[in-house]
């Protein structure tokens, strides 16, 4: 049962980082756009021609759960999950885990805060629908972090597979 | 590049010429009116009241407006699914002075259609009244009395309804249960159904008071409408009256179909009266005397000597005009093909104050570069291009706002189609995925296609981490060339040194320094001889004094002075921060291809079989449709923040106001002045 566990502990704890990148950056997408989108839809109640814009709002918090997505993604096909079976010592496993981290959490919260300022920017664009394109840059702004997360995230898994 | 100059234009002409002249401007679309300012004593000119004939003019365009939206729920109007994307139908002057000859004409077609529709909305409810009643009479078919029959001289008769499934017997025991006179009364069932039993009842008059009260406890019911005829010929009276109604719906629908064909010239029609209504609006603008009249405006230095000429000859108008140069002067932009769509992002931050330069031009270079590096995959580039070019050449007469986005995109499309080739991304993997899972065998090394023309970011991304940074400076430093280009335009050449030369000395040094750095081997993968290194500490050093002595110049107090330098100095990690965000540029681009090769890879599991391969086509379509819709719109934000945020940031304030000139703004067709 030990060498079982001793074995298989890699692959374990790499498809548990990708679990992580997943569900938590998920959980943060899911948590913002569905705020943002309760703001959409009071908008149009009011006028349904900002359909469009709103829904652009709306969309800006969901790109975490992609990168998220994208992140464990290459954790399963790097580690052989996906397509052809590999070896994936302890070591290996727990650093795919640790490279998992960064969009797992940066995910989690920052969608959920780019879901807050997006819903006052549906406020804005509801007011002042010619304020479209600073309204935008408020809720992106809090996107870079998510994206620093996914380049910290991309590049140690690259560097786990050149190991 | 640039901004156009304006000129502040001043028609005055006789009162007979008014009308005619506000309609040609509007018609050339050039002036921007203002409002003409009066001294309060002038006793001479004095402004107009044209509220009413606004209000007028906007209720005739309600009704024509009214009158074609009735046209269309008789005969269907066929729109297609891009029919928002065909604009407005140009029209020329002389059919445009034919349709206002018919103005009168029209009008009346729409009030008379407007009359026809409620003509028929009454009689349909008219039909609905007779309808109700025919419902309300028809059990008492059998009845052979009118429904009002009360009884004879000796007498009295009860027409009227039970509850539901009562026999003659069971009612005349109930009746007998509440009164002594129910033998004495006659009732006969006329008919029943689920809801009621409808019934007659006969007595003798002097016991009537006693069965009223014993029947109305038993739930007995007058019926809501009783025919003063008999019921079988009340029915066909109805008949009558609805067949009727009926024929007078049909031939008022008729009638509005007879009309259909006009249906473009209520759409005129619209247009016309709020072009009207519009034009007594810019009236409130102008001044008037008895027999002249005055109107105050912004023209571009461009359009102005061939509207002045033609108001001169044509109208003998008085125009003045003199170079407007106030920074409260509107701000008309002036650029090339390439760059003009990426004016309408310059719109959405702010445009800008006379005397800053239009930075649209150089915007654009770096937006069409920065879109297709974060997009960078030339199936969706050329899906992209292909897709706004061909809507382009299908509706001529699109609104310009949507041109404008549809030949921005267009060039997005055509940078990211590069990139895409350059990086050896072509939907993803697509062409290595269909040839190694249907045709087993290495896909043909096409370049561009299946090999990288350049390298390939998955593969490479520090190299492609360093190009972006790369990008990403040369971007910042642009923003600063042209702050030193708006330095020189106001004659302020220290500020050059000190605001611009010092930061290129400051960052570049330190960026030279930095890469002679042993450790920067291992990221950037080489390292600058180590002399580079005392150059440019000597360099980040020479810009770090200049920035403190000089970014807080205005400070007359020495201390205070330098504090503000040291704050300006500080600046300095706002550079670090900028720069590290142009990586966006590698992590957007890697998310467009590994999410593109994770359809590809989804899509290829089943192998090649037939059901595979509908598997892969059907993953392939859902997933790059997808893969386009979210990462065209992160390419569009985070280009617009890339802009926006670190090279605005550089040299530019904005606040301007947008050049808005009087013209015709309808919703169905243009005039077109010279056709």
């Amino acid at each position: 049962m030990s060498d079982f566990l001793a074995n298989n502990a890699g692959l374990f704890f790499a498809l548990l980082g990708a679990a992580f990148a997943t569900f938590l950056a998920g959980i943060g997408s899911a948590i913002g756009v569905g705020k943002a989108g309760v703001a959409a839809a009071g908008v149009l109640s009011e006028d349904p021609s900002k359909f469009g814009k709103v829904l652009i709002f709306q969309l800006l918090p969901a790109t975490q759960g992609i990168y998220g997505l994208l992140v464990a993604f290459l954790i399963l096909s790097n580690t052989g999950l996906i397509g052809q079976v590999k070896e994936v010592s302890t070591l290996t496993g727990l650093l795919y885990f640790a490279a998992a981290l960064p969009i797992a959490f940066s995910g989690l919260f920052s969608a959920i805060h780019q879901g807050n300022c997006a819903v006052a920017a549906i406020g804005t664009v509801n007011k002042k629908p010619d304020q479209m394109g600073k309204a935008l840059i408020l809720p992106a702004m809090v996107e870079t972090y998510a994206i620093l997360a996914l380049l910290i995230s991309i590049l140690a898994i690259f560097g786990i597979n050149a190991m | 590049m640039s901004i156009l100059n304006m000129q502040r234009i001043t028609v005055i002409a006789l009162l007979k010429y008014c009308k005619d002249i506000l309609e040609t401007l509007q018609r050339r679309g050039v002036v921007e009116i203002e409002t003409y300012q009066l001294d309060d004593d002038d006793g001479v000119f004095e402004r107009g009241d044209t509220a009413a004939y606004q209000s007028q003019y906007l209720r005739s365009s309600a009704v024509a407006r009214q009158a074609a939206e009735i046209i269309h729920t008789y005969v269907p109007e066929k729109k297609g699914l891009l029919s928002s994307m065909s604009g407005r139908k140009p029209l020329s002057l002389a059919q445009y002075d034919a349709l206002v000859a018919d103005s009168q004409d029209i009008l009346h077609t729409a009030y008379d259609i407007v009359s026809y529709q409620k003509n028929i909305e009454q009689n349909r409810l008219e039909i609905e009244r007779y309808e109700a009643q025919k419902t309300a009479i028809e059990p008492w078919l059998s009845l052979d009395v009118p429904m009002t029959f009360t009884g004879t001289a000796t007498t009295r008769a009860f027409i009227g309804s039970f509850p539901p499934n009562k026999t003659r017997e069971m009612l005349l025991s109930e009746l007998s249960e509440q009164t002594d006179v129910a033998d004495m009364t006659d009732i006969e069932i006329i008919s029943s159904d689920e809801n009621r039993t409808y019934a007659f009842l006969l007595c003798p008059i002097g016991c009537a008071d006693a069965l009223s009260d014993a029947i109305k406890k038993l739930g007995f019911e007058y019926p809501p409408y009783s025919a003063p005829v008999s019921v079988r010929k009340r029915i066909k009276q109805i008949d009558q009256h609805i067949s009727n109604r009926r024929g007078r719906i049909l031939e008022n629908e008729a009638n509005i179909k007879s009309v259909s064909s006009s249906l473009s010239s209520l759409d005129f029609l619209e247009d016309y009266f709020v072009m009207k209504a519009e034009r007594y609006q810019a009236f409130d603008h102008i001044i008037l005397s008895d027999n002249t009249f005055a109107l105050t405006g912004y023209i571009t230095e461009r359009d102005a000597p061939e509207l002045s000429r033609y108001l001169e000859d044509t109208y003998d108008a008085e125009v003045e005009l003199s170079p407007s140069d106030t920074d409260d002067t509107p701000v008309k932009l002036m650029n090339n093909r390439f760059a003009e769509p990426v004016e309408s992002v310059l719109a959405t931050y702010s445009y800008p104050i006379r005397h800053e330069t239009d930075p649209t031009a150089v915007m654009a270079i770096f937006y069409y570069i920065f879109f297709g590096m974060m997009f960078s995959d030339a199936g969706y580039g050329i899906v992209m291009a292909g897709a706004c070019g061909l809507l382009l050449l299908k509706f001529r007469n699109m609104e310009e706002g949507l041109r404008r986005a549809m030949k921005m995109f267009f060039w997005c499309g055509v940078s990211t189609t590069m990139w895409g080739l350059l990086f050896g991304s072509f939907f993803g993997d697509a062409v290595s995925v269909i040839s190694n899972t249907f045709f087993h065998t290495a896909p043909p090394a096409i370049p561009g296609l299946v090999t990288p023309i350049w390298f390939n970011p998955v593969s490479d991304p520090m190299r492609m981490l360093m190009f972006s940074f790369l990008l990403g400076i040369i971007h910042l430093f642009t923003g600063l060339f042209i702050q030193a280009y708006n330095d020189i335009k106001h004659k302020e050449y220290l500020a050059i040194l000190y605001d611009v030369v010092s930061w290129y000395l400051l960052v570049g040094g330190a960026i030279l320094a930095l890469l002679s750095l042993e450790m920067m081997e291992g990221i950037a993968g080489f390292v600058l001889p180590s002399v580079w290194l005392k150059i440019g500490g000597v360099m980040a050093l020479i810009g770090a004094v200049l920035i403190l002595f000089f970014s807080g110049r205005e400070s007359e107090n020495p201390i205070k002075r330098l504090l503000k330098g040291a704050y300006g100095l500080y600046g300095a990690t706002g550079y670090l921060s900028d720069i590290l965000s142009y990586s966006r540029l590698l992590a957007l681009g890697l998310a467009t291809g590994v999410i593109a090769q994770v359809f590809n890879q989804i899509g290829s599991m089943m192998g090649s079989s037939v059901i595979g391969v509908i598997l892969f086509l059907i993953i392939f379509v859902v997933g790059h449709t997808l893969n386009i819709g979210i990462n065209a719109l992160g390419a569009y934000v985070h280009t617009n923040r890339l802009q926006f945020v670190e090279f605005f940031g550089k040299f530019y304030t904005g606040g301007g106001r947008e050049f808005k000139p009087f013209k015709i703004n309808t919703k169905h067709y243009t005039v077109k002045e010279d056709i």
